[in-house]
């Protein structure tokens, strides 16, 4: 039997299962060549922080109230869609480290919008790598620097209090209260100095007397040189200037030779990490300022709302001071891009200046010749009895409301009008 | 300058008996272990750092900071022994550097198991509640607990020189120390003396450990910069003398501790020009034996 050979110029059965088969395969695979729109892409928003390094603990609170934020945006349905997403990196708490960092975040991910960091000198690090390149970069952490030309660009925003306010809010409350006599122990670099020079200009008003400025190198552990002189010169406040593990070995050395028992001890910032590192002993009866607490849930609707976000997605923790922050800056962000409605960098700028918002601590804006939040600084005191949860650290004994005369003026700051 | 008198030298020299008496204690361990071993180990901070973090340890079990005094010394010094035993005994034929080299790695490897079992953020470690506060020394108030650290460190002094001097093993050691082929010759097995000196030496390091915790916080790096320090002690001393690493231990903390006074700035890197001196004038240190190294 001759077979027929079929010369038809229809497609044999065969030849089309096979190329539908491959295609579907092709088209299920990862591989794919589909025309995805720029449009279609999340919203990317870059996150370098120092997740390695003596501020680990603080880093990781950032970036968990960071993705609150971002989950928010996203399950409120985004930019008409578009869902937003954050992209965490780690800067070692080291500036070159930061450049490179966001560099790799700007050009191989591409990300829209830049939040970060801690550290003085890392925010500055970071700052000029998006201020070169055009991208927006709402700074986490104290600064007096990135405020003030030469390091503000228009699109550096400000999300966290400066040097100038905390010690300002914190000079303001004690410096009436407790004496005219300070002593100032100070770690030696810019967080340190600027603070310094912050309540130093706060105590003229209230004529208070310098003793002298002891600095010591940050990483010290050791203070009981220091620590003798000081006491020796009877000062009313004693001006602890230093963060992190600098800050909780001062404060326990400082306790342990007695200091306590004639001079009050102020901090510019008390940061909730460090209270919780130390221990109740180290920091009883130490005043100082921070940003956010907790317990502010009870005045403001909108603490409320996020510490019960917080609560629901991380298993009942409560947010600190700077988890607030990493909140904060994202959000703010993210809203503009809403109120914008797109994510071109002239118009969120735009719509972050003229935000008015209240997301965690109650109301904040953007001022607008220096990008800096004015925002309430709250004066806390370290609790150490009738703690109602493992967060209940401190209490909240004065709140400084916003308010732009507490901030240096934008002429100061060489900004033109 | 404000507030300069006697009074305040006075307790910046207590200051500085307290900072020095920690480094006496690593300096000794470090001295003991070159001079009869002449290995320079450089894992020393790190069994500093482990009995901090033992007796962090031992407080979690529930025990309490007496108990630590004597367990953390002796948990230390039992996992010295196993080091010597197990790793650097096999390089004693090599040479000054292999022993080093592996020191400088075990350092390492120690720090970032304890990261590894504990964290890399470090714990509080609270002063024991009956050395909590400040007392009257006369010419001004300093806490209890540095005292303590200056008592418990010449308690220490005494029991080793009391080992040393009027204990048969503690005269092998010294000869030992002093020749250790002829000392083979007479029949010791010194393999066995240098095992329980390395226990001893590294069962002081993780006791200094375990008097720091309460000063500063227990981290897992805490070794690195008092080994750095430690060095200049062992230099000014004299490398494998024990005298002289309690000399030179306390002639530093009192230096860093009046010069804070005077020139605050220049605190750190007094004792270093301290070391460059004494290294110009006397190169093998106070009591050192000259011409150790070669």
């Amino acid at each position: 039997m001759t077979t027929r050979v079929s010369k038809s110029r229809s497609i044999s059965r065969r030849r089309l299962l096979t190329t539908a088969g491959v295609g579907a395969a092709i088209a299920a695979s990862p591989f794919r060549i589909s025309p995805l729109r720029a449009e279609e892409a999340n919203i990317k928003i870059g996150f370098p922080v120092p997740l390695t390094g003596p501020y680990g603990t603080e880093a990781q609170d950032q970036v968990r109230a960071a993705q609150l934020a971002v989950a928010q945006f996203n399950d409120a349905g985004g930019l008409g869609g578009r869902k937003a997403e954050l992209v965490v990196r780690d800067d070692k708490l080291n500036p070159g480290e930061a450049a490179t960092r966001t560099l790799e975040l700007v050009e191989k991910e591409k990300v829209n919008f830049v939040v970060g960091s801690l550290s003085a000198a890392v925010q500055l690090a970071i700052n000029n790598v998006t201020k070169e390149r055009g991208i927006i970069f709402n700074s986490i952490s104290q600064s007096d620097a990135i405020n003030q030309v030469p390091d503000f660009s228009r699109f550096t925003f400000h999300e966290a209090l400066n040097p100038h306010m905390t010690s300002g809010a914190v000079g303001r409350y004690a410096f009436p209260k407790f004496g005219k006599k300070v002593a100032f122990l100070t770690a030696d670099y810019a967080f340190g100095h600027e603070m310094v020079r912050g309540f130093l200009e706060v105590g003229k008003a209230f004529n208070i007397e310098n003793l002298g400025d002891f600095r010591h190198p940050i990483g010290t552990t050791d203070f009981s040189t220091l620590l003798p002189r000081i006491q020796a010169l009877k000062p009313d406040i004693l001006c602890i200037s230093n963060f992190g593990r600098d800050q909780q070995i001062a404060l326990r050395q400082a306790t342990d030779f007695g200091i306590k028992k004639t001079t009050q001890i102020i901090v510019p910032v008390l940061s909730h990490g460090s209270r919780v590192a130390a221990g109740p002993q180290a920091f009883e009866g130490v005043i100082g300022g921070c940003s956010f607490y907790w317990g502010i849930e009870d005045k403001f609707a909108s603490t409320k709302a996020f510490n019960d976000a917080f609560r629901k997605m991380y298993n009942g923790k409560l947010p600190t001071d700077y988890g607030a922050l990493g909140y904060g800056g994202v959000r703010a962000v993210l809203s503009a891009v809403k109120n914008a409605g797109s994510v071109d960098t002239d118009k969120v700028i735009a719509a972050l200046e003229a935000l008015k918002y209240d997301y965690y601590k109650g109301p904040q804006y953007y001022r607008k010749c220096d990008h800096q939040s004015v925002q309430s600084v709250l004066i806390i005191r370290s609790k150490s009895k009738g703690l109602r949860n493992e967060s209940d650290v401190f209490e909240v004994i004065s709140t400084e409301e916003p308010n732009e005369a507490h901030l240096r003026t934008c002429e100061e700051l060489s900004h033109k009008a | 300058m404000a507030g300069l008198n006697l009074d305040l030298i006075g307790l910046q020299l207590f200051a500085g008996l307290a900072l020095g008496a920690i480094y006496v204690l690593f300096a000794i361990g470090l001295s003991l272990i070159f001079g009869m071993l002449t290995v320079v180990n450089f894992a020393h901070g790190a069994f500093y750092m482990v009995g901090a973090y033992v007796g962090l340890y031992v407080l979690m079990l529930g025990g309490n900071f007496w108990i630590c005094l004597v367990a953390v010394p002796l948990a230390v010094g039992l996992f010295g022994m196993l080091v010597e035993r197990l790793l650097i005994r096999r390089l004693y034929r090599r040479g000054i550097d292999y022993p080093l080299l592996l020191t400088f790695g075990l350092s390492y490897v120690m720090v970032e198991l304890v990261r590894i079992a504990f964290g890399k953020i470090g714990y509080p470690f609270d002063t024991p509640e009956l050395l909590q506060g400040a007392v009257n020394i006369g010419v001004g108030y300093f806490p209890l607990y540095r005292l303590f650290v200056i008592g418990a460190t010449a308690a220490v002094l005494l029991c080793l020189w009391l080992f040393l001097e009027r204990t048969r093993f503690g005269l092998i050691i010294r000869a030992g120390a002093r020749d250790s082929q002829i000392v083979r010759v007479l029949g010791v097995d010194i393999s066995r003396i240098w095992l329980i000196v390395f226990g001893i030496g590294t069962a002081i390091a993780g006791f200094a450990g375990l008097l720091a915790a309460p000063l500063q916080g227990v981290i897992p790096e805490m070794g690195s910069t008092i080994l750095a320090e430690a060095f200049v002690v062992t230099v000014v001393g004299g490398m494998g003398s024990i005298g002289g690493a309690v000399l030179a231990g306390l002639l530093v903390g009192i230096v860093i501790s009046l010069s804070s006074l005077f020139v605050p700035e220049m605190a750190k890197v007094s004792i270093f020009a301290l070391m460059a001196i004494v290294l110009i004038v006397r190169p093998q240190g106070f009591f050192g034996r000259a011409g150790l190294m070669s």
